[in-house]
């Protein structure tokens, strides 16, 4: 009895497990298929998941229309430097906040918490006025600035849990064996943290990667506009939109975010996993 | 965990190199030759827009060695955000494409400059003078009108001929009694008469209530504006209200879409006639099944003739401009008869200059050229967009108001009591 009810309770996990998934996936599978049909069949009232008369053309279009390759290339710039930054500023942050307990860092992270409460309306033209000032407007030094800063609260916090699941015994045991602080953190403590870091680094990659509107306003020449921005500009008065070749950029600005995803993630499992297990 | 401190060094040293090789420079396309640099935010967005907007510049800077013009893709979506933060911060394009409904902050803001010394005597008496009346602010003139699109019928052609009704002309175009008559007998056999995609009901009110002597703000004489109802705009909301819910002549299901919804149920026979913005005729040449037939009519008609209000698209000149007399010269240049008729053509929209619209090339019935022409002389203003305060009227008032009236949710004096005594409220604290 009780086996049956735990197949059937089994079951019905499984069944919402997939209209979970189907509901994650149905607008990624819709811009897919979206990217692939002609203009006449995006136009039919009965559409059909499979496009009837599959084309590139969409994908032609958006590339003759737009600078999407560039504009690639400076989110990926732009992505990758503010994870690393964001990674290298926030690591040992978390370590002392983590570790080292004491009345500057409990305000120090209350502050970081805090400081996430405030909406990105509220700081853009004090940021901009700054920006300005530094004469980083209308660059990616500026935009990468920017989305440090926005990256690290978050970061910040992500990493000070990591730290805190290493046990302390660990380093004192290393410290017990004769290693020294430095050879302790490289050789004991970054291994052990080294998923969490990496869940970090694709954190801030994906937020930078996805990030809107610091970029619209913070960048001027289309030479520097990121992915976001530039997909915009198939968008018209009114809501009217260049579907065909909005989704086929859009289905393209996707792809780096899930490979970097499907990437990383196997080896954050993989970390998370080594050891747990003595064979 | 060597592979992994590998990895991780690969990584930080592509970052790094991405970083020294991508992120130098400002890149303020300034060329340091000495030559006047001016920066064109442009909003085209269709292809044919863009291409004419790009060559247009081209030629500009192949003419005029001493001005380099560099064009900046903007988006209409995002426009006035993008503004303010550059107003703000004193970095705006000197030359700003926008559409006159919002100008009017960046306007009585200080932010754009007077036109009116500045523009030749040539594009001031060719653009008409309720055109002009779109970008007037106070005593100023902020922006310079230069393409516009009425609201028309795209019609089924082959199920207006089977059906046997008047076909509607420019010159004697459908009451709106007799619309609301020939949805009735279009209407049947799963089909509706007409879809009005109403996500945004607000301004499809205002401009088409026009028509019918529909006023709704009124100006007083301290220059304080008050909302009142007359019998001409409870027309237009009227005639909507009840081919939704009286004759079902109406999709309901239309009403919460944007224009660009509508098509497919267009073209699979579903509605008879769709009421679109002119320029909309581009996707349907675009996306109509091959031998799909349809044309364009002219909007209702009222006791206001064909009037209808729109908002025309715009340029304007930064007041920071250091350049505001070549900004002046290039907005010339661009709206000389024969560009702005290549701008039009490329945003399937009408030029507001009189010599552009009297253009051989925009005079031809393929694609309803022709009606829209026709109907360009009876355009007005759109009501209410200089109107302080009339963004949250919108918003928090009539687009509610309107949703739930054309939806039957609430009737007429509701509607009447929302839009005028709760928006005379939100005027009146603009208007102090």
């Amino acid at each position: 009895m009780s086996l049956r009810t735990s197949r059937s309770a089994r079951a019905g996990q499984y069944v919402a497990l997939l209209g979970y998934l189907v509901f994650l996936a149905f607008p990624f599978l819709w811009l897919i298929s979206t990217a692939f049909k002609p203009a006449r069949e995006l136009g039919s009232l009965h559409p059909t998941w499979i496009p009837e008369h599959p084309t590139l053309d969409n994908f032609r279009k958006a590339f003759d229309e737009q600078p999407l390759l560039q504009a690639a290339a400076n989110s990926l710039i732009a992505a990758l430097c503010a994870a690393v930054v964001a990674v290298l500023i926030a690591t040992p942050m978390a370590y002392v906040l983590a570790r080292h307990r004491s009345r500057l860092s409990t305000v120090t992270t209350g502050w970081v918490v805090v400081s996430q409460a405030f909406p990105f309306v509220l700081l853009i033209i004090p940021l901009f006025l700054v920006l300005k000032n530094l004469h980083l407007i209308n660059t990616l030094w500026g935009l990468i600035m920017v989305y440090v800063v926005w990256a690290l609260p978050f970061a910040l916090w992500m990493l000070v849990g990591y730290v805190r699941a290493v046990p302390a015994e660990l380093e004192e045991a290393a410290s017990v064996d004769g290693a020294g602080r430095l050879r302790t953190l490289v050789s004991v403590t970054a291994p052990l943290l080294a998923p969490g870091i990496v869940a970090t680094a694709l954190f801030a990659f994906i937020t930078a990667w996805n990030e809107f509107f610091f970029a619209l306003v913070l960048l001027k020449t289309p030479e520097k506009q990121t992915l976001p921005v530039v997909l915009t500009h198939f968008i018209g008065a009114e809501g009217a939109a260049d579907l065909g070749p909005l989704a086929a950029a859009a289905f393209l600005a996707t792809l780096p975010s899930l490979v970097v995803f499907a990437v990383i993630q196997r080896r954050i499992t993989g970390s998370l996993l080594a050891g747990a297990v003595k064979s | 965990m060597r592979a992994s401190v590998t990895t991780t060094a690969v990584a930080v040293a592509t970052a790094l190199a991405l970083l020294l090789t991508g992120c130098s420079g400002t890149g303020d396309g300034g060329d340091g030759n000495g030559r006047t640099g001016l920066s064109f935010l442009s909003l085209a967005w269709q292809k044919e827009s863009v291409d004419a907007n790009k060559q247009l510049v081209k030629e500009w800077n192949e003419t005029h060695p001493d001005i380099h013009v560099n064009y900046v893709q903007g988006s209409w979506d995002t426009v006035h955000d993008q503004l303010l933060t550059s107003f703000e911060g004193d970095e705006a394009p000197d030359v700003i494409h926008d559409a006159s409904d919002d100008l009017a902050d960046f306007a009585y803001g200080g932010y754009l400059a007077d036109l009116r010394t500045l523009l030749p005597d040539r594009l001031t008496s060719d653009i008409p003078q309720q055109s002009w009346r779109t970008t007037t602010f106070g005593d100023g003139v902020y922006g310079v009108p230069f393409l516009q699109e009425p609201r028309v019928l795209i019609a089924n052609t082959k199920i207006l001929k089977e059906s046997g009704v008047r076909i509607p002309t420019p010159g004697n175009p459908w009451s709106w009694a007799e619309f609301r008559q020939i949805t009735k007998e279009l209407t049947g056999k799963g089909r509706y008469g007409v879809a009005w995609p109403l996500k945004e009901p607000v301004s499809v009110t205002l401009n088409l209530g026009l028509s019918a002597g529909g006023r709704l703000f009124h100006p007083g004489a301290d220059g304080k504006v008050t909302i009142r109802a007359g019998e001409g705009d409870q027309a237009v909301p009227g005639a909507i209200h009840d081919q939704v819910n009286i004759d079902h002549s109406a999709a309901r299901t239309a009403l919460g879409m944007g224009g660009s919804d509508t098509l497919p149920g267009f073209f699979g026979g579903k509605y008879a006639m769709v009421p679109l913005g002119f320029s909309y005729r581009q996707q349907v040449v675009e996306q109509a099944p091959e031998g799909f037939e349809w044309t364009v009519l002219p909007a209702p008609a009222g006791s206001g003739g064909l009037a209808q209000g729109v908002s025309p698209q715009t340029l304007s000149v930064a007041e920071t401009s250091p350049h505001k007399k070549e900004a002046a010269q290039f907005i010339d240049f661009l709206l000389r008869p024969q560009n702005m008729v290549r701008l039009a053509k490329g945003d399937w929209m009408l030029p507001t200059g009189t010599a552009a619209l009297a253009d051989p090339a925009l005079h031809t019935d393929k694609d309803g050229w022709s009606t829209g022409v026709a109907v360009a002389k009876a355009l007005r203003p759109a009501p209410a967009q200089s109107v302080r305060g009339y963004p949250e009227w919108k918003d928090k008032v009539a687009t509610p108001a309107l949703q739930e009236y054309y939806s039957g949710a609430i009737g007429a004096e509701e509607l009447r009591k929302r839009l005028i005594d709760d928006g005379n409220r939100v005027l009146a604290r603009y208007q102090r």
